[in-house]
């Protein structure tokens, strides 16, 4: 390169001053911090997997594994075409007519439950296994159908009402569980791999060198965690509520706030972790360490009743189980926020404490 | 460079002790306004402590800095707006761009140039739209200096600046910072290279163990060890070279030797070789390498040190 190569004057500092260039509110620096938090997110596919794709994926595998069936019909087996013939009118029952040997056969494999045999006189014999339920439930049925067939009358009229109650079912226990643990998850690595990340390539140091304020790089993760957080909450409950049929009895307004209060509690937790390691390592044990027990004793797959009665008020003051708590009480029950002052104090808590302490331990190289 | 330009920046006494390594040890030093100061030394000379107590990063034990007439305790968001900053190895975001990077950066700044500007500045304007992931190690570092210059400064600090460079992107970089210093801009470069040091710096310090040990323009510094070459030579195995009367030669200023090679320090080079050759044959030794060169900034270290700049 030589002397006529055409360069920019930038001494010029009095025209700079002069004609101050307009600048717009997308140049604002806490503006161009958030951008960036949301490009370098949004260009890592693991991390969108792992945020969208996996809680969905998790949720829909088992709701299909633990999905509620309609109550089973129970197989048994005749060997005379009468007696086929009135058990068949019991809709509960699948009977099939076989020979003496293979009817046998079939009782002795468990294929069917129960066999009715003809006895003496227009008796009928029955042969099952009283030491198994579906057994004793055919037994019920088939001579409640034979009997009706032989024209007993019942002296009380009866008739059932079915109730199959949406909100009892696990895949309702499970979504407002998955959505704990997501909001956990994406606060918690979003800001911890994020920061380690940036003190261990000095970029936070070069940061701190220029005249950005301190709190804007702080504040950007704020920021870029409550605008993730409608996509993400959308995305889990549309998901849940439209395929799954969840119900979504609380307010809307009231499980936007747990949500938030439960993404800042996690969040200040996050940042107490990321406050010091130098290295992605040491800050992945770190979350791990935090965040295991919680996804265990949190009651995110099955109650935390489970646990012994000790346990219980420790378990009840983990972050991840108030949230959880809370979005089951609001979804599932129609809860208000009132109510559920003891699970967000709980949050809170973690909130006040985790962030004073995180900042004063807040190494910035 | 005239001696009554305010200064950019003064140091004095000043101090910094990592648990029991001294790394700066009491250092002095005054640059003034639109003038090019290089810190030169080995690895671990305490350059980086020092230009980053000067850069406000590094709280020093003891001792005083003075950066554009302030002080970090009092100014510090004021000296950050008129400061800019290479860092050494500053690894900026893989997944964001160029361009990106550089818009964010500017944010930071009351005033200054574009991106788009800065780009073209430092010539990545094919690269504005690419990753920094994927850029080479040269465009990296002209992107750092992009980094160090959105917000107009008036004074620039440089760590090392082409570490790690091969020479085609050194020279492009060295091509850059020469622009800036004919724009009047105040640098403050540190360096282990001391032709780089020769080549961007109008005055050099030069550092060993947390202290200054020379100071001055680089011809002041080379003219200071009083030699202005350097002879160095290789004999043939066939009998023990007697280097004493080497010493004894006219023009002559030092003799050592050095894993075979002899070095010797030389003022008169027009007398100093043929005396050389006929002493070699006096002694019946045979000349298998013969290598001179003007002296160095290099030189002068070894002279001072009796160690290399890179050796460590």
């Amino acid at each position: 390169m030589s002397d006529v190569t055409a360069i920019p004057e930038l001494g010029a500092r009095e025209d700079a001053a002069k004609a101050p260039r307009a600048s717009t509110p997308a140049d604002h620096a806490l503006v161009q911090l958030t951008l960036t938090r949301f490009r370098e997110f949004l260009r890592e596919p693991e991390a969108l997997f792992w945020v969208f794709i996996f809680p969905v994926l998790l949720a829909a595998g088992l709701g299909l594994a633990f999905r509620n069936r309609p109550a089973d019909v129970l197989k048994i087996a005749t060997v005379t075409p009468e007696l086929a013939q009135s058990l068949r009118k019991d809709k509960l029952l699948d009977v099939q007519q076989l020979s003496q040997a293979a009817a046998d056969q079939a009782l002795r494999t468990g294929k069917v439950a129960l066999l009715a045999l003809p006895g003496a006189n227009g008796a009928v014999v029955y042969r099952y296994d009283d030491t198994n339920p579906e057994g004793r439930t055919a037994r019920m049925l088939a001579d409640r159908a034979i009997q009706l067939a032989a024209g007993r009358v019942d002296p009380v009229p009866a008739s059932d009402r079915l109730m199959r109650e949406a909100g009892s079912r696990y895949i309702d226990f499970l979504i407002p569980g998955l959505l704990g643990m997501n909001l956990m998850g994406s606060a918690i690595w979003g800001m911890g791999f994020a920061i380690v990340d940036a003190r261990r390539r000095k970029l936070m140091k070069r940061l701190i060198a220029t005249p950005m304020p301190r709190h804007y790089y702080l504040l950007s993760f704020l920021l870029s965690r409550l605008i993730m957080l409608v996509v993400e909450v959308g995305f889990l409950l549309g998901f849940g509520v439209l395929i799954f049929k969840v119900p979504a009895r609380g307010s809307l307004a009231d499980l936007a706030v747990l949500c938030v209060v439960t993404s800042l509690s996690f969040g200040a937790i996050g940042l107490l972790i990321a406050s010091r390691p130098q290295t992605i390592e040491a800050a992945s044990g770190l979350m791990n360490l935090v965040m295991m027990p919680m996804w265990i004793v949190s009651g995110v797959f099955f109650s935390a009743q489970r646990f012994p009665d000790a346990l219980q008020p420790v378990i009840r003051s983990l972050p991840l189980t108030a949230a959880i708590d809370a979005l089951r009480a609001n979804m599932l029950q129609g809860v208000g926020l009132i109510q559920l002052a003891p699970q967000l104090l709980v949050l809170a808590a973690w909130l006040v404490v985790c962030f004073p302490i995180a900042l004063k331990l807040f190494r910035w190289r | 460079m005239p001696e009554n330009t305010p200064a950019a920046l003064r140091v004095r006494n000043l101090r910094k002790t990592y648990k029991d390594v001294v790394a700066v040890d009491g250092l002095d030093l005054e640059i003034r306004a639109g003038e090019c100061f290089g810190l030169l030394g080995p690895n671990g000379a305490g350059k980086t402590t020092t230009i980053e107590i000067c850069e406000g990063l590094t709280a020093p034990d003891s001792g005083e800095v003075e950066v554009l007439g302030m002080r970090w305790d009092s100014h510090a968001m004021e000296l950050r707006q008129r400061l800019g900053i290479q860092l050494q190895e500053t690894q900026l975001g893989d997944k964001v761009t160029v361009a990106e990077t550089l818009r964010l950066f500017r944010s930071f700044f009351r005033c200054g140039p574009s991106p788009a500007e800065v780009i073209g500045l430092v010539q990545l304007e094919e690269k504005a739209n690419s990753r920094v992931g994927g850029l080479s190690g040269g465009q990296k570092q002209r992107l750092a200096l992009a980094c160090a210059l959105v917000g107009d400064p008036e004074l620039l600090f440089l760590d090392e600046p082409t570490t790690g460079l091969d020479p085609q992107a050194r020279r492009q970089l060295w091509d850059l910072i020469e622009q800036f210093k004919r724009q009047g801009r105040t640098i403050l470069l540190t360096t282990h290279y001391m032709d780089e040091a020769e080549q961007l710096c109008d005055r050099v310090a030069i550092m060993d163990h947390g202290k200054v040990i020379a100071l001055g323009t680089p011809r002041e510094l080379i003219e200071s060890i009083g030699v202005e070459h350097m002879v160095e030579f290789r004999a043939g195995a066939a009998s023990p070279l007697q280097t004493a009367p080497l010493k004894q030669m006219e023009g002559v200023r030092n003799v050592r030797t050095e894993d075979g090679n002899v070095l010797m320090q030389v003022t008169a080079l027009h007398r100093a070789v043929p005396a050389l050759l006929q002493e070699l044959n006096r002694q019946g030794v045979p000349l298998t390498e013969l290598r001179t060169h003007s002296a160095t900034l290099e030189d002068v270290f070894v002279t001072l040190t009796g160690r290399h700049l890179r050796d460590e």
